[in-house]
């Protein structure tokens, strides 16, 4: 077991291609590292410039106190989990396990022994004789995970490994795997395109776009503080919602324009944001998370949504467009008449959600509402927005709002 | 974004399941009495009149074979059909008179002294060569496949003469290339690597990548996923390809009939040296030839399983 640390680390293919940019990243003894982005932000290549499968361009990475930037694979003493498996075909399930300890000379009752333990914690005992082709998807997965656990190795290196398996199987799996990794305190890198999948394992999570490290925190941080447009719009299911607004008002009394409609902002999102101040006038991005809109007509909205008595100045008005109803909660699709924010980030956010972002002056909205809302497509809505939860950004550098008071934890610790 | 707008991957396991059972009942759905007779009819009809085909394609190889077993005298005296009205003709006389022949003995070992090394010496050089251009990184690696592959294209003919000369020309000490088995075994094994080499290149890089990279991090050097991932992986291609390499070496003639001396000879040349344009010595052809079929034809049927082996099934996904 060992830290693991990235240190300016970049790459760069020899067609020039540059995958990833100055990555600095350091992954305490026995933590659970999370790396997640959309596809081909470069989180992939990091994960296989650690496990020596891709050369490193530039910068350095140490594995406990060596520098294995000139190490091979087989001896930086780590283990990988493939996305696909990577399962010896030819080898049984015992085989398969063991593969890593035969080629290190390990004596054939010791493997065995090792094997047999592993293949118990992983539920595989019954099948270590069949073959991986005679396996089901998620027995392929255990076979995997066994093959890096039984290795015992200082770190963990798992490339999706959830992803070829279907939804309930996946929920399971990841589970387990949190289990695993808790119970054996092994450090682990853990790649990931699945935010839900990055929140529910990661001790921490590092957010990639485009072969940038965007923000290292604490999922619960992440998701109440993020760093910038784009960690705010990936982190979190349904998505941010983000709107074009004004900041208008003064210090004391600070109001917020959206589409023809203004909130108040109570004082402390001030006082929390010393340098929103310098942004009265101006036009900014403005974030609410689904959770922080309610229904206004509920009678007792929950203190969720900030307040029971929405005053005014505290709701949005629209029309209903869709009703998604989740059982212990109702998404409500609904839109108002501010400008769309389009952003390199949210660029890259639509692309990564396959759709598409325009300039327009209607922003839809999803609202996460009380399951005991009665609204209906078509109905005029009253929404109660909890103005004190606002995540505000810059229109141009797409960064979070703060201010030398709170500053968010930045970019990286190192 | 959410982990349930994904679409799930079907398990190729149950695929595989479900399209065995599916293929045949999809076979026939609801289909009326008449157009599956004609399809069972069809398909007897077809079947028979391959079977008779492959009859037909062996009737040389019949007679080949009742002619070894017939004496000289009757051979001349009429065609191999009529053992059917005269069974008592055959016996195996003509096989032991050549058995008892030493030069035939002979040639037969050399056949196998020429055979047997260059297959193996094909499939070790070529399976390793082909390793290194799949899967090893090395300045103007794809250029020297290219050429390999160029290589495909010489006909064995134009190089006789040169390669000929040079051997003349190689003496160690007193042992001499030309007309020695070591320089007919090298010949083959050099005619026969291009095309080895091209094979297993493409069959090895087809092996996915991330097997090799799941070895190289249990801990394998190049060596190591060599011999314990791709080698037992490559074994349907190595299979047909040392099948090819041991039939087109057993079978050779022009080679040996060029390089071969009287001493090094193997039985398509000894065979040969018996033809007689006018007389025949059928009694010695017709045993000679069908013994030089039997051997590769036994390899063949040792080995022709793993054509069809489907090695790949269930590593990765």
């Amino acid at each position: 077991m060992a830290e693991v640390a990235l240190t300016g680390v970049g790459k760069v293919y020899p067609d020039g291609t540059r995958a990833v940019t100055d990555l600095n990243l350091t992954i305490a003894d026995g933590e659970f590292l999370v790396l997640v982005g959309p596809s081909g932000c470069g989180k992939t290549t990091a994960l296989r410039m650690v496990a020596g499968l891709e050369e490193i361009s530039e910068g350095r990475v140490t594995i406990g106190d060596r520098v294995v930037n000139r190490v091979p694979s087989r001896d930086r003493d780590i283990a990988m989990v493939f996305q696909s498996y990577a399962l010896y075909p030819h080898l049984s399930v015992r085989d398969n396990i063991g593969f890593g300890l035969s080629l290190r000379k390990m004596p054939k009752a010791e493997i065995r022994e090792r094997v047999e333990r592993a293949a118990g914690i992983l539920g595989l005992v019954e099948h270590l004789d069949r073959k991986p082709r005679n396996l089901s998807g998620g027995q392929r997965q255990r076979v995997a995970m066994a093959r890096a656990i039984v290795r015992e190795p200082q770190a963990f290196l798992m490339d999706e490994p959830l992803s070829n398996l279907d939804a309930k199987l996946r929920v399971q799996t990841r589970a387990e795997i949190a289990r695993i990794q808790r119970d054996l305190g092994v450090t682990t890198i853990y790649v990931t395109h699945d935010q839900t999948e990055a929140m529910t394992l990661g001790d921490r999570v590092a957010v990639m776009k485009k072969g940038e490290l965007q923000q290292v925190a604490p999922p619960q941080e992440l998701y109440d503080r993020p760093a910038n447009l784009f960690v705010a719009g990936f982190i979190g299911s349904p998505a941010m919602n983000l709107v074009q607004g004004t900041l208008t008002g003064d210090a004391a009394n600070p109001r917020l324009e959206v589409g023809g409609q203004t909130l108040t902002l109570p004082p402390e999102v001030l006082a929390d944001r010393p340098d929103l101040a310098g942004y009265l006038g101006r036009d900014l991005v403005v974030g609410v998370r689904p959770e922080d809109m309610e229904d206004a007509g509920l009678a007792d909205a929950p203190a969720g949504a900030g307040q029971s008595d929405p005053g005014p100045g505290r709701t949005l008005t629209s029309t209903v467009e869709l009703v998604e109803a989740m059982g212990s909660d109702v998404l409500v699709h609904f839109a108002i008449e501010a400008a769309q924010v389009v952003t390199e980030d949210t660029r890259e956010l639509a692309r990564d959600a396959g759709t598409d972002v325009r300039e327009a002056q209607r922003t839809d909205l999803i609202g996460r509402f009380s399951p005991r809302t009665r609204v209906k497509v078509g109905d005029p809505v009253t929404i109660s927005v909890d103005t004190g939860r606002l995540h505000f950004f810059d229109i141009d550098t797409g960064a979070s709002v703060w201010g030398t008071g709170a500053a968010p934890s930045g970019k990286d610790e190192a | 974004m959410s982990t349930a707008d994904r679409t799930d991957t079907v398990e190729p396991a149950e695929r595989d399941d479900d399209g065995a059972n599916g293929n045949g009942a999809a076979g026939s759905p609801r289909r009326g009495f008449a157009a599956r007779a004609t399809a069972r009819l069809g398909g007897g009809l077809a079947q028979a009149l391959l079977a008779l085909v492959a009859l037909f394609w062996l009737v040389p190889t019949l007679g080949l074979l009742v002619a070894s077993l017939r004496s000289n005298a009757d051979n001349n005296a009429g065609g191999w059909w009529q053992v059917f009205t005269k069974p008592s003709q055959l016996s195996f006389s003509s096989y032991s008179a050549l058995l008892d022949k030493p030069d035939f003995v002979d040639s037969f070992w050399n056949t196998i002294l020429i055979t047997v090394p260059t297959t193996v010496l094909v499939v070790v050089i070529a399976s390793l060569a082909a390793y290194a251009f799949a899967w090893m990184e090395f300045p103007g690696r794809d250029w020297l496949f290219l050429l390999v592959v160029a290589l495909l294209v010489v006909p064995v003919q134009v190089a006789l003469l040169p390669v000929a000369k040079l051997y003349g020309k190689i003496d160690f000490g007193g042992f001499q290339m030309f007309g020695s088995i070591a320089g007919v075994v090298l010949f083959h094994v050099a005619f026969g690597l291009p095309f080895a080499i091209f094979l297993l290149r493409n069959f090895f890089a087809a092996i996915p990548r991330d097997l090799l990279e799941a070895a190289r991090m249990d801990g394998g050097s190049e060596w190591t996923i060599f011999r314990r991932v791709i080698f037992p992986l490559g074994g349907p291609a190595i299979a047909s390809l040392g099948i090819f390499q041991f039939l087109w070496v057993w079978n050779d003639l022009l080679v040996s009939l060029v390089f071969a001396g009287t001493d090094s000879q193997p039985m398509t040349k000894w065979l040969q040296s018996q033809m007689r344009q006018f007389t025949g010595n059928i009694d010695i052809l017709a045993p000679g030839a069908f013994l030089s079929l039997i051997i590769p034809l036994v390899v063949f049927f040792a080995f022709q399983r793993y054509f069809v082996q489907g090695v790949l099934a269930g590593s990765v996904k």
